[in-house]
């Protein structure tokens, strides 16, 4: 692939300003473009005089047709299907529609055949998996190889996982196995029918900008998904009462591929002492509390919230000097500067010295009382209500829609 | 604005002002409010290699001059008077050493307090000697291979926290003021102790105790040049540290300029921005002049310190006094200017005030100062 | 024995505010200078901590070795990454690696990593705060064949052949040992960064600075850029943000549904 300036490039500059990778100077009135590009064409759309163009690369015809259905990669955690899995499901069959193909589940766990009836509730038309054995948690490196023979061996045309620290740790590795392209942390997944091609969306520049990005000549095309973005929606029980009726395609067993795998990790303890500690740069979401939160007990009320979306507790200072939330999880000058996706702002009035610790968040959303609080100036969106009640609400709905 | 700083002078200015942005800030108003020495931010800026300025070369020092030393105090007393008393003042504490100890003092000492491993301090002052710094009563007497030190010691900056003193002592009482002799102690030699912490005005992070001799055994060897030489000593040391505290204020003076500056522009009153009154402006051009006229007199005083210039004293003196008022001035201005805002101790501008307060009274009070700018003046003219 | 440490480092832009041009309707970088992603800076402390905690162990050599792929201007921050600690740092620069994607991208990271040789450690922050994905770092372990570990929020201990580290998971913390050499990614928690030192500082300035591109690098030009990418950006938008809040100040469930919208599809469109 190539990018070309032409002959005809006047140095107007205008290519400069659309270019997010700061790959254009101006030499001697003519547009470079260095080693910065990746080819978006952002410039191309941009030039008045059509100066610019990509050529290439070779539209190589490659032959996929052997593979074939989507795969779902299906984590279990504390005894039950992740709900990243479960919506990832419902996702994959509306896009198997599209491409009248099939949905795969990939399944590696302790009793794992437990979970093959929830599986064909969620329409999975196949099931891959294997029987890691009683009590048995697998560790990573397992799981990986494991994963790459399945896929290798079935050969699903796309292969998603949820974006948890499990999938993010796992689908680099297995996509580098595969040496196929691997799209981290999509928000948005949609399929280009005539040429069975997944484009795959997601937020970049700190959650500024999406970039839609595909995999154009390798397969499978694989993504992990941010949890939570697609719906988990109410499922009709299938009713199968035997498995096998589904015929003999429909389970595939690995089991026998954990037998041979030596790994290089070795899990000593797992520790759930989680709270005091937390480091909220970590979290993409903070649900925050400040004076108007009222006392100590209260903050229960925002941390079933904060539990909800996977998110984490802050505070401004007036909630950590009343000592009902402690000084880790304070926000603002004197606290931690925080950067999250999304910033839920409860009974917090904003006082300057907050904003500066959260203001740079993406998405701001403030419940106050008050409809002159200077939190709203900095919000996306501005509730003016009482969180006693918009809270419970709100953790009713979302609890609704989950189920 | 542009003050044409060399290269390695752009460097210490940009690793203080980042040891104030991550290191000070963050935490100036608890370790004013709780009194808490700042240990940790010492060892931090040990590990940005800020006490081996002044230390040469040959001593795991960089080897710059006294303006260097000034820049990066003036940069910390942004952050926090308290924390960039306590840096100055280890420089205080080991400056005897570098002008007048031994060789084997040097390899001794030096280096673990250029690596900022160890702090020191500097022990003239006495209950009943400040100004009058001749009239020490605390007594050194050679007894076999050792010196025997008794009396006390009062208001020693980095008191109990540091490891390494340089104490001053009558040897030999016959001879007034030029009986005194200076010793490396350190902390841990027998019959050494300390008094209680002293509860201060400002610079509270900064800790202020009594040094208590009772027969302390100090080795004959840790004897700083030779005996009846301590008040010269003394004397070299001030005029070399002198600048610094010209610095301090500068710094300080310089964040309360800022912070009056940064607020007027936000507050609002009568539906405009205080900033647009001719009152708060002509406040604010009256503290930008002085702080920047401190700061140049500052510098060329380093200067001239660093040149060996025989006017060296008295411009330093200049420097200490001038900027020192001018701190005082600008702080108490800051706090008029932020209001009941500026008052309360939510705002770091009070706290700037009480600190500011400081630097017109130690390592000479400003009346010290004149005295010493008018004898030179007297006896050496232009 | 040789015992090395990676960090493997990223420049991006100071800030990742991007505006439209209302005439043009065209995205806008605003012109902001490039720094260390922020999340390495801590994967440069670990890495020099590390080799301060090997320091007893005899006759084990440590270095830590800054590393990043980008163009020639990288170098700053590989000079900085010096400032911070690191011995020394090498750029891996070449036309050719223009446009890779994070699998052709840790294609050069491993081939450096064989060419520095007797690396034990390699560590990466927990993700770039432009691309934000997080997976170089997997698939370089994948590549060399040593295992990762990801979201490290403490080294317990190590020695010259094995690591203890503690990993968050989504709701606890693991306790992991691993044999060396290994991958990890860090996350914030794990240290707090050291200021550079005035010696790092003058020795930066002065460092000279190593460039590896395909030759050196022995790598195939195809297998790296864009023709080596498994994937390939086709789009790039802004998605619809209103720039002044919206506020809503009666109804209850106009309200919740309006927060569940905003949570829950804010960033699909």
């Amino acid at each position: 692939m190539e990018i070309k300036v032409k002959e005809n490039c006047t140095g107007c500059g205008l290519c400069l300003k659309v270019c997010l990778y700061e790959a254009i100077k101006i030499v001697n009135k003519r547009a470079v473009i260095n080693e910065n590009c990746i080819f978006c064409g952002a410039c191309v759309d941009a030039c008045r005089f059509r100066s610019i163009a990509i050529t290439g690369p070779e539209t190589k015809k490659y032959d996929f047709s052997d593979y074939k259905g989507i795969g779902v990669f299906i984590e279990i955690s504390d005894g039950h299907i992740n709900d990243s899995s479960l919506e990832l499901m419902i996702k994959a069959k509306e896009l198997a529609k599209e491409l009248k193909t099939q949905v795969y589940a990939f399944i590696a766990a302790a009793g794992v055949n437990s979970y093959f009836q929830e599986l064909c509730d969620y329409s999975a038309d196949r099931i891959i998996y294997a029987e890691t054995g009683e009590g048995k948690e697998i560790n990573e490196d397992a799981l990986k190889e494991l994963l790459t023979s399945m896929i290798s061996t079935i050969k699903p045309e796309i292969f998603i996982a949820g974006a948890t620290s499990l999938g993010r740790s796992l689908m680099p590795a297995i996509a580098c196995s595969l040496e196929t392209g691997l799209t981290a942390d999509c928000t948005e997944l949609s399929i280009d029918a005539d040429e069975r091609i997944l484009l795959q969306t997601r937020p970049t520049f700190g959650g500024n900008i999406l970039a839609t990005i595909i995999t154009q000549n390798c397969r499978p095309q694989m993504a992990t998904v941010r949890p939570h973005v697609f719906k988990k929606n109410r499922i009709e029980k299938s009713g199968i009462k035997d498995l096998k009726e589904k015929g003999r395609h429909f389970l595939s067993d690995f089991s026998d591929i954990l037998k041979n795998l030596k790994t290089k990790l070795k899990l000593d303890e797992s520790m759930e002492d989680f709270q005091e500690k937390i480091n909220l740069n970590d979290f993409d979401v903070i649900v925050s509390g400040g004076r108007g939160v009222g006392g100590e007990k209260n903050f229960a009320l925002l941390k079933e919230l904060a539990d909800i979306l996977g998110g984490a507790i802050g505070a401004s200072r007036a909630a950590v000097d009343s000592e009902w939330i402690s000084y880790p999880h304070q926000i603002g000058q004197t606290g931690k500067t925080v950067n999250p996706k999304l910033y839920i702002a409860c009974g917090i009035s904003g006082a300057v010295q907050h904003l500066a610790g959260m203001q740079t968040a993406d998405r701001i959303i403030a419940i106050n009382k008050d409809p002159d609080a200077p939190i709203f100036k900095v919000a996306d969106l501005g509730i003016v209500g009482d969180i006693f009640e918009v809270i419970p609400a709100l953790v009713k709905k979302i609890k609704e829609e989950k189920s | 604005m542009s003050y044409f700083y060399t290269e390695e002078q752009e460097m210490i200015i940009d690793i203080c002002n980042r040891i104030v942005r991550e290191k000070i800030n963050p935490v100036r108003s608890q370790l004013d409010e709780d009194e808490i020495f700042p240990t940790e931010i010492l060892s931090e800026i040990g590990r940005s290699d800020l006490f081996r300025l002044f230390i040469p070369e040959k001593w795991d020092g960089m080897g710059t001059g006294i303006l260097e030393v000034c820049i990066a105090t003036e940069i910390l007393s942004k952050g926090c008077l308290g924390v960039a008393t306590s840096y100055a003042a280890s420089g205080l504490g080991f400056l005897p050493i570098l002008i007048s100890g031994s060789d084997e003092q040097k390899d001794r000492y030096l280096p673990s307090l250029a690596s900022g491993g160890k702090i020191a301090a500097f022990g003239l002052t006495e209950a009943d000697a400040g100004s009058d710094a001749g009239s020490i009563k605390t007594k050194a007497k050679l007894e076999g291979s050792n010196y025997i030190l008794n009396g006390t010691k009062q208001w020693i900056t980095n008191g109990g926290e540091a490891d390494i003193y340089s104490v001053f002592a009558v040897t030999d009482e016959s001879k007034g003021i030029r009986g005194a002799s200076a010793f490396i102690v350190e902390k841990d030699f027998e019959g050494f102790s300390f008094g209680k912490k002293e509860k201060k005005l400002g610079i509270r992070a900064s800790a202020t105790r009594e040094l208590v001799f009772e027969n302390c055994i100090v080795p004959k060897e840790n004897l700083i040049g030779k005996e009846g030489m301590g008040f010269i000593i003394a004397m070299k040391t001030l005029d070399k540290s002198r600048p610094a505290v010209g610095a301090q204020a500068v710094g300080v003076a310089q964040a309360a300029l800022e912070e009056a500056l940064c607020y007027s522009k936000i507050r609002k009153q009568f539906g405009q921005a205080i900033s647009s009154f001719q009152a708060i402006q002509h406040m604010l051009a009256e503290m930008a002049t002085n702080t920047e006229a401190a700061r140049q007199l500052v510098y060329h005083a380093a200067k001239a310190v660093d040149s060996e210039l025989k006017e060296s004293s008295r411009l330093s003196a200049m420097a200490k006094f001038f900027a020192s008022d001018v701190a005082m001035k600008v702080t108490t201005d800051a706090v008029q200017i932020l209001g009941g805002y500026g008052y309360m101790r939510d705002y770091p501008v009070e706290k700037m005030m009480r600190d500011a307060k400081i630097t017109q009274i130690y390592e000479g009070t400003n009346q010290i100062q004149k005295n010493v700018i008018a004898l030179d003046l007297i006896k050496n003219g232009f | 024995m040789k015992f090395k440490i990676m960090v493997c480092i990223k420049q991006v832009p100071s800030s990742t505010e991007i505006k439209i041009d209302p005439v043009t309707n065209t995205l806008m970088r605003e012109g902001a200078e490039n720094i260390i992603n922020p999340f390495d800076v801590y994967a440069i402390e670990e890495g020099v901590r590390i080799r301060e905690r090997l320091a007893d162990i005899p006759e084990l050599e440590t270095e830590t070795v800054a590393v990043t792929m980008g163009p020639p201007q990288s170098e700053k921050i590989l000079r900085e990454a010096i400032s911070l600690g690191a011995d020394k740092a090498v750029l891996l620069s070449d036309r050719s690696f223009a446009g890779s994607d994070t699998l052709a991208t840790s294609r050069v990271l491993s081939a450096a990593a064989k060419k520095i040789s007797d690396v034990k450690i390699i560590i990466c922050g927990k993700q770039s705060m432009d691309g934000d994905t997080g997976q170089v770092g997997p698939e370089v372990a994948q590549l060399l064949g040593f295992p990762f570990i990801g979201y490290v929020s403490e080294v317990r201990s190590l020695d010259n052949k094995k690591i203890l580290l503690k990993q968050l998971k989504e709701k606890k913390y693991d306790i992991i040992e691993a044999q060396l050499p290994v991958v990890i990614s860090v996350l914030k928690e794990i240290n707090n960064p050291r200021i550079p030192g005035l010696k790092n500082m003058m020795k930066a300035k002065n460092a000279s600075i190593e460039t590896w591109g395909i030759k050196e690098l022995m790598i195939d030009a195809s297998k790296v850029g864009l023709d080596g990418s498994a994937t390939r950006v086709v789009k790039i938008f802004k998605h619809e943000i209103n720039s002044n809040t919206k506020m809503i100040s009666s109804d209850l469930k106009a309200q919740i549904d309006e927060i569940y919208k905003e949570i829950f599809t804010y960033d699909k469109n």
